[in-house]
């Protein structure tokens, strides 16, 4: 298979299997195009995903990027499609039945079930940006403020974003 | 609460496609669920708190992202898969042109001191961002002490032995839904005084 199959193939896998959503697919996500197929380094990944985060909407459309750097812009695309499309088809047939089941006791079980692990998963997806993101004492110490800050005050997370990504600029840089 | 509409006033596909559009392009730092609400319930009208909140249990149950599950199924509810097609394209069309911006001018200037220092910067405040997200999350929704084992299982098993999600989500997915069955005590205790 070609490169562009490929990735088609791994990222519509990678649709169907976020649940619990973008951050808690990270971990697999990282683990398919870095590790398994060699597409992009953990560094790239990276920043890939920290593009991602600086743009409005959805927060795994930085996917795209992906596809490019490996096919062009076909390639981004293509994953874009792959990425998006089959959960989406899911939501819109499950969304109708799961009216049908509105009282039935396995819906709430699914619901309350699947809560802690998109949880422990969303930390995994932490966890993995963490293992090259933070690779010092300024990083450990921006991601810890950070975390500090949002769980004392709610605060629209783009400006500490953007503060961190000045401060970047100013201390590593 | 607010009260149901019985006739839901006829929407046409442009103003779903722009009202998601207007979401994709303003929700800026991942919090798109306070957008959606703002949008969907307080500027027109569309769901009520109700009908929003059970949109957005089953969008968080389901595969897929929070913002385009929703936009699928709200643009369902109003114009059927015309709809859906209509806000998915909406919630993904702004985000989609502003990352493929900044896609090219990493391609150009990416790898330099500067963007690796800006990017560095970024991405450890996202782990904190994603950090105090799943923790404010894990507060609302997780109330038991099997649910913390869960927590932590999925945890170690992706992030410490790297099993695949498939095998995680296929052991303990089963294992969490049965904890969380009810009981048959409970479902009947409802007709007590």
């Amino acid at each position: 298979m070609n490169d562009l199959s490929l990735l088609i193939r791994a990222f519509a896998v990678l649709s169907l299997l976020a649940v619990g959503g973008g951050s808690a697919i990270l971990p697999e996500m990282k683990h398919v195009v870095v590790d398994q197929y060699h597409w992009i380094t953990a560094d790239d990944f990276d920043d890939i995903y920290s593009l991602g985060q600086m743009a409005p909407g959805p927060n795994m459309l930085m996917v795209s990027l992906i596809g490019d750097k490996v096919a062009g812009i076909v390639g981004g695309f293509a994953v874009l499609i792959a990425f998006f499309l089959p959960a989406s088809v899911l939501t819109l047939v499950s969304g109708r039945l799961w009216e049908h089941f509105k009282a039935a006791p396995a819906r709430e079980a699914l619901r309350r079930g699947l809560a802690p692990i998109t949880i422990g998963l969303m930390l995994s997806g932490a966890v993995s940006i963490a293992r090259t993101a933070i690779d010092g004492w300024q990083t450990a110490a921006m991601a810890a403020v950070v975390l500090a800050i949002l769980l004392w005050r709610s605060l629209n997370p783009l400006w500490l974003i953007a503060a961190a990504g000045l401060i970047g600029w100013l201390t590593l840089g | 609460m607010s009260e149901r509409p019985a006739q839901r006033p006829h929407v046409t596909l442009w103003r779903i496609f722009a009202v998601f559009g207007l979401i994709g392009a303003t929700s800026f730092g991942g919090g798109v669920v306070a957008y959606l609400r703002a949008q969907l319930v307080t500027a027109t009208a569309w769901l009520d708190d109700g009908e929003f909140l059970e949109l957005l249990e089953v969008s968080q149950t389901l595969p897929g992202l929070n913002a385009t599950n929703m936009a699928v199924l709200v643009g369902d509810k109003l114009r059927g898969v015309p709809g859906a097609i209509a806000g998915l394209i909406g919630m993904m069309l702004p985000g989609s042109l502003f990352i493929a911006m900044l896609g090219a001018a990493y391609a150009t200037y990416g790898g330099t001191h500067v963007v690796t220092a800006v990017l560095g910067g970024v991405a450890a405040a996202a782990v904190g961002v994603m950090t105090a997200v799943t923790v404010q999350l894990g507060r609302k929704q997780l109330d038991r002490w099997s649910d913390l084992v869960l927590v932590a299982l999925t945890l170690i098993a992706v992030s410490g032995f790297k099993l695949s999600l498939l095998t995680v989500l296929g052991t303990l997915g089963p294992v969490a839904v049965l904890l969380h069955w009810p009981h048959k005590a409970r479902a009947t205790g409802e007709t007590r005084p």
